[in-house]
C-alpha cells in the first residue's frame, strides 16, 4: 500500500506515493536525493538527522514522509543562499564548530532553529539547547562557540 | 599574498562542503543498478547454530539473493589478524565473515539478504529462520582465562590468545628494598567508540574488467585494499578502495571488517552494485569496541615518594576473534609505555590476551596509552596518600628532567624530547593549585567535596620506523608517502597515501607547501583516500598523519625546491650553489633582483624549452618517510570537581590541559583536537561502559543506554600548550589526536577520588555514575 504526499523540500514541492512506513529522513535522503541529512543512530538520540520541519528543528528519524505531508521543510541544502552561507554555518567555520562534519548540519540546523527563540543565549543555554546533538569529535566546546559567535552577528533567523 | 605560514589558524577548507550537505560520505552514493545489503546477525553470546532456513527470506518482495557461511566459506579467506606480536604463544582463532556452526558474540554476522531497497532487505532478515543451541558465555577477561570456563575457540585453552611480557630493571630487587608498596585493581572498562557516522560500504564488482571498487568508511584505505586482495583473491590491481568523507573513526574504522567483504561478494556474485550501511545497534554490536583491560598492579616507591618499581597483570579482553591491529594494542602500545613521563627504574607487565564472547577490540582513541597512563596515576595518587606527599608534589619528584635529544626509558623506548615539569608548572599556575587546595580545605569544612586530580602523560605517537613494526610483529610498514605536483600555472596538488577524516589535514598540509615554498596556501590541493590516485600509505591512526605523512610531504617540497634552484640557476646564468631561497622567490645570493618565483619555475619546467642537461620535464617529487623514531607528545592535565552529597552527582568545575606537541602547524586545528580528546576521556571517567549482563548480551546497545558526552554536562576547557621540537622530525611536530583521552581519564577519576577523601574511599570502578559515588559514600 502506498500513499500519495506531497512535501515542499528548500521551496521545490516533491510529489510521491510512499509507503506508510517511510521515514521522513529517507525521503529526503533517498527521493529528494538530499543527503546532507544524515543518520547516526536508530533510536532519536543522535541528531543527525535534525531539519527545520515549518521552521520547527526536527528530527526527521522521528517522523514518517506521511506525518511531513503539506509541510514545509528546510535541510542543509536549503540554508546557504546561493554562495553566501547563512550566518550559523558562516560561524561554524570560522570559530572551527566542525571536525568529521557528519553530525554538522544536524547542529547548524538545530542551531538556526534556537537562535529564532532565543536570538542572544547564554552559553551555558546553548549547552542545554544542544542536549538532543551528539558530536563525537569538538568535545562541543566550539559548538558552543560557534552559536554564540552567530547570535552576537545578528541577522537572517 | 596570503601566504598562510606555519603557526596560523586559517580556516579548514573542508569546511564549506562539510556546512552545506555537499559532502558525500560512503552511505550518501549511488551507482546505478544498486542494491542494498542487510546483516543478520546472532542474538546470542555462544550458541552452536542447528540449522538456518533461508527458505521464506529468499521468496520475499525484492529480494535478490541471501548468502550464509555455505556460500562464501570457500571464496572469501578468513579476517586476518595483522599484528603478530612476537613471544607471546600468540594463537588466532580461525575468523570468517559468516558464522558457520558456532555464533561467538553478539552480533555475530549469520546470513546477508540482498534485496532492491533497504526496506526489504530489513524485512526479508526477519524472515531467517535460526534454530540455536545457546552455550554457556564468558565476557570477563579475568574469568574467561581459568579452567572450566566456556572454551570460546577449539584449542585456545583457557581462551588464552597471548601472553606478552615486557621487563625493565630489577623489579623484584626494587619491591624488596621499598619502603612503600601501593597496589590496586583497576577496571579499564569497555569503551563503544561511537563515530558519529555508521560504517558502510558501497562494492561495486565489474565483470567485464574482473575489477571491484570498495567505497568504504575507512581510517586507511591502502591497508583495506592489501587485506581485501587476501581477503577476495582479486589482485591488488584491480582492487580500487575509496574512503570518501568519512565521519570521524577514533581507531573504529581502521579493522578490514566482515561487513565490506560480505558486500562485496555479494556484488561479485550478482553483478550488481552492493551498498551495506550498519545501523547504530549493529555498530553497537559488530563495529570493534575498545580498552577492556582488569589490571592488577603495584608500586614500589622510597619513604620520600620516589618510585622504584612497577609491577603489573594485565587481563586484556580481545573479544570473540582479533581484529586486525589489535594484539598490539595492550602490549606494544601499553607495556612499552608503562613508565610514562617518570623516573621509574624497574618494570615487569604480564599482558594475558583473551577471548572473550563479546565484540572484537581494536584501537580506540589512545589506544593502549590511556590505559598504561591510568595505572600510573592511580599509583601516583596512592603513593602520595602512603607517603604523605601532595599529588602535585609527587609527580614533580618523578617527572623526568628536560631533555632535548633523546631519552632512554626502562621499557627500551628512546623519548625524543620533554620538558615534563614546565607543562605541569603551567597547569598547576594556570589553575592556582595552591589556591585550590585551601579552597578544598574550606568548602570540607561546610560538607562540600571539592576534589583536584592531576596527570602527567607522555605518549607514543606517529607510528612509526618500519623496522621498529617488522620487528613487533605488525605486518606492514608505517611509512607514509606523498607526491607533490606543480602545473604550469604554479598551482599544485598534492597527493597522499593517508586518510584524514576529520583532522584537517587537507588545510594543514596545504599549510606545510605554502610555508615551505611561498605559494598561496589556496594554491594547494590536497588529495587522499582513493587507492588509485594516490600513493600508498599505512592511514591515520596512532596520531601519525601529520607527524609521519606532513614529514613525507616536506621531504618531497625541498626536493622541489632543490629542482628550482638548480631551474634558476639556469636561467640566470648562475651556479647553482650561488642560488637561495626565501619568501617564495629563488635568488642570486647578494642580487635579490636577479630572481625567479616558484611560479616562473613551475612553468618553466613544465613547457621544458630548455632544461638543463639531463634534467626531465615537469615540476614533481614524491617522497616515501620512514621515520627514525617515534614521536612523544606530553602534557599535565588539571580538573576540578565537586560532589554532591546527597546524590553523588559530579559536577566537573574546571578542566585544564596544556599539552606539547612540538610546532603547531594550525592552532586552532590543535585546539579542536585537544578538546574532543579530553572530553572522550571524561565519557570514560565518569559516564561510558559497554556493558554486558551474564549471558553475554550488550545492555547498552544503543544511544539511548549507553552514554556518550553531550554538551550540557561538559565544562569549557582550557587550552594551553608548550612547545618542545622533536629533534628527528623535519618539521619539529609531534601529533595531538590522542593526546586528550590518554590524560583526562586519569585526571577526572582521580579529581573524584580526592573529593571522596573524607569518605575513605580509594577505588571505584568507572564509570563514575550518581550511584556508584554515592554509594561509595554511604559505605
Amino acid at each position: 500500500m502506498h500513499m500519495p504526499v506531497a512535501i515542499t523540500i528548500n521551496g521545490r514541492v516533491f510529489q510521491r506515493d510512499v509507503e506508510p512506513r517511510l521515514l521522513l529522513v529517507h525521503f529526503l535522503r533517498d527521493i529528494a536525493n538530499l543527503t546532507g541529512t544524515k543518520v547516526g543512530c536508530d533510536t532519536s538520540q543522535c541528531g543527525s538527522c535534525t531539519v527545520l520541519v515549518d521552521g520547527l528543528a526536527t528530527k526527521s528519524c522521528t517522523r514518517l514522509a506521511a506525518q511531513a505531508d503539506g509541510s514545509s521543510i528546510t535541510t542543509i541544502e536549503g540554508l546557504a543562499q546561493g554562495a553566501a552561507l547563512h550566518r550559523v554555518q558562516e560561524a561554524f567555520w570560522t570559530n572551527h564548530g566542525l571536525q568529521c562534519g557528519f553530525c554538522s548540519p544536524g547542529m547548524i540546523l538545530t542551531a538556526v532553529a534556537m537562535l529564532k527563540d532565543t536570538p542572544h543565549p547564554s552559553a551555558e543555554a546553548v549547552r542545554h539547547g544542544l542536549e538532543g546533538n551528539l558530536c563525537r569529535c569538538t568535545g562541543y566546546q566550539n559548538i558552543v562557540k560557534s552559536i554564540c559567535d552567530a547570535a552576537s552577528v545578528g541577522g537572517r533567523a | 599574498m596570503t601566504t598562510a605560514v606555519f603557526g596560523s589558524s586559517i580556516r579548514r577548507r573542508e569546511d564549506p562542503r562539510l556546512i552545506t550537505g555537499t559532502a558525500a560520505y560512503t552511505d550518501d552514493l549511488v551507482l546505478p543498478g544498486m542494491v542494498h545489503a542487510a546483516i543478520l546477525r546472532s542474538p546470542h553470546a555462544h550458541a552452536r547454530i542447528v540449522k538456518i532456513d533461508t527458505v521464506r527470506a529468499a521468496k520475499a518482495p525484492g529480494v535478490l539473493a541471501v548468502y550464509t557461511a555455505a556460500d562464501t566459506e570457500n571464496v572469501l579467506k578468513p579476517m586476518p589478524c595483522a599484528w603478530l606480536i612476537p613471544n607471546s604463544d600468540l594463537k588466532i582463532a580461525a575468523y570468517p565473515q559468516f558464522a558457520r556452526d558456532i555464533v561467538r558474540y553478539v552480533g555475530d554476522a549469520v546470513a546477508v539478504v540482498v534485496a532492491e531497497n533497504r526496506y526489504q532487505a530489513q524485512d526479508a532478515v526477519e524472515l531467517i529462520d535460526v534454530d540455536y543451541d545457546a552455550l554457556p558465555a564468558v565476557i570477563d577477561p579475568q574469568k574467561a582465562n581459568v579452567a572450566g570456563a566456556p572454551q570460546i575457540h577449539p584449542d585456545i585453552p583457557n581462551n588464552q590468545a597471548f601472553h606478552w611480557v615486557v621487563t625493565g630493571g630489577d623489579v623484584d630487587a626494587a619491591f624488596a628494598k621499598a619502603d612503600v608498596i601501593v597496589k590496586d585493581r583497576i577496571i579499564q572498562q569497555r569503551l563503544i567508540p561511537t563515530a558519529m557516522e555508521p560504517r558502510s560500504t558501497l562494492a561495486n564488482w565489474v565483470t567485464a574488467t574482473g575489477e571491484l571498487t570498495l567505497w568504504n568508511t575507512t581510517q586507511n584505505p591502502h591497508i583495506l585494499r592489501f587485506l581485501g586482495s587476501l581477503i577476495t583473491g582479486v589482485p591488488e590491481d584491480k582492487l580500487r578502495v575509496v574512503a570518501p568523507e568519512v565521519g570521524g573513526g577514533f581507531g573504529s574504522k581502521i579493522a578490514a571488517y566482515p561487513g565490506e567483504f560480505i558486500a562485496a561478494f555479494c556484488s561479485m556474485k550478482l553483478g550488481r552494485p552492493v551498498k551495506w550501511t550498519e545501523t547504530r545497534s549493529e555498530n553497537y554490536q559488530a563495529t570493534t569496541h575498545g580498552r577492556d583491560h582488569v589490571q592488577e598492579v603495584e608500586m614500589a616507591a622510597t619513604s620520600d615518594g620516589r618510585i622504584l618499581g612497577l609491577r603489573c597483570s594485565v587481563w586484556a579482553g580481545m573479544g570473540a576473534f582479533l581484529s586486525t591491529a589489535a594484539p598490539g594494542i595492550p602490549t606494544i602500545l601499553h607495556g612499552l609505555m608503562l613508565s610514562g613521563p617518570y623516573d621509574v627504574p624497574a618494570v615487569r607487565e604480564d599482558v594475558y590476551g583473551i577471548y572473550t564472547n563479546a565484540t572484537p577490540v581494536e584501537a580506540y582513541r589512545g589506544a593502549g596509552r590511556p590505559e598504561a597512563s591510568f595505572m600510573l596515576e592511580r599509583m601516583l595518587d596512592k603513593l602520595s596518600d602512603a607517603v604523605h606527599v601532595d599529588p602535585a608534589e609527587i609527580r614533580h619528584r618523578n617527572l623526568l628532567p628536560p631533555f632535548e635529544d633523546g631519552h632512554a626509558v626502562i621499557t627500551g623506548l628512546s623519548y625524543d624530547s620533554g620538558n615534563y615539569q614546565l607543562a605541569l608548572d603551567k597547569a598547576l599556575e594556570h589553575i592556582n593549585y595552591k589556591g585550590l587546595r585551601e579552597d578544598q580545605a574550606k568548602l570540607r569544612k561546610e560538607g562540600r567535596y571539592l576534589g583536584i586530580g592531576v596527570c602527567n602523560y607522555v605518549e607514543i605517537c606517529g607510528l612509526g620506523p618500519s623496522q621498529v613494526a617488522g620487528a613487533v610483529g605488525f605486518q606492514g610498514g608505517l611509512w607514509e608517502s606523498a607526491i607533490v605536483r606543480f602545473h604550469p600555472s604554479g598551482k599544485v596538488h598534492v597527493f597522499i597515501g593517508a586518510s584524514p577524516h576529520g583532522q584537517g589535514e587537507e588545510t594543514t598540509f596545504a599549510q606545510i607547501v605554502s610555508s615551505e615554498i611561498g605559494v598561496d596556501v589556496n594554491d594547494v590541493k590536497v588529495i587522499h583516500g582513493d587507492t588509485d590516485n594516490t600513493p600508498m600509505g599505512w592511514g591515520t591512526y596512532g596520531s601519525r598523519t601529520t607527524a609521519v605523512g606532513g614529514a613525507a610531504l616536506a621531504t618531497a617540497v625541498r626536493k622541489i625546491k632543490d629542482k628550482a634552484k638548480l631551474l634558476t640557476a639556469h636561467l640566470l646564468e648562475a651556479a647553482p650553489e650561488d642560488i637561495d631561497y626565501a619568501d617564495g622567490r629563488f635568488f642570486v645570493k647578494g642580487t635579490p633582483s636577479r630572481s625567479k618565483t616558484i611560479q616562473d619555475i613551475a612553468l618553466f619546467a613544465n613547457v621544458a624549452w630548455s632544461l638543463p642537461q639531463g634534467m626531465e620535464a615537469g615540476l614533481e617529487a614524491s617522497s616515501f618517510y620512514d621515520p627514525p623514531n617515534f614521536v612523544y607528545p606530553f602534557g599535565a592535565h588539571v580538573a576540578v570537581v565537586e560532589v554532591d552529597k546527597e546524590t553523588g552527582q559530579v559536577d566537573l568545575k574546571r578542566y585544564v590541559a596544556v599539552d606539547d606537541c612540538g610546532p603547531q602547524i594550525n592552532p586552532m586545528i590543535v585546539e579542536g583536537q585537544v578538546h574532543g580528546g579530553v572530553v572522550q576521556g571524561i565519557g570514560q571517567a565518569l559516564w561510558e561502559g559497554a556493558v554486558y549482563d551474564e549471558a553475554g548480551q550488550l545492555l547498552t546497545g544503543s544511544l539511548l543506554d549507553y552514554a556518550i558526552p553531550r554538551a550540557d554536562v561538559l565544562p569549557e576547557i582550557d587550552v594551553l600548550s608548550t612547545v618542545t621540537k622533536s629533534p628527528h622530525h623535519p618539521l619539529g611536530v609531534k601529533g595531538i589526536g590522542e593526546a586528550g583521552t590518554i590524560a583526562s581519564t586519569a585526571t577526572v577519576y582521580n579529581a573524584v577520588i580526592d573529593a571522596l577523601e573524607p569518605f575513605g574511599v580509594d577505588n571505584l570502578t568507572m564509570p563514575l555514575t550518581p550511584e556508584r559515588v554515592w554509594r561509595a559514600m554511604q559505605r
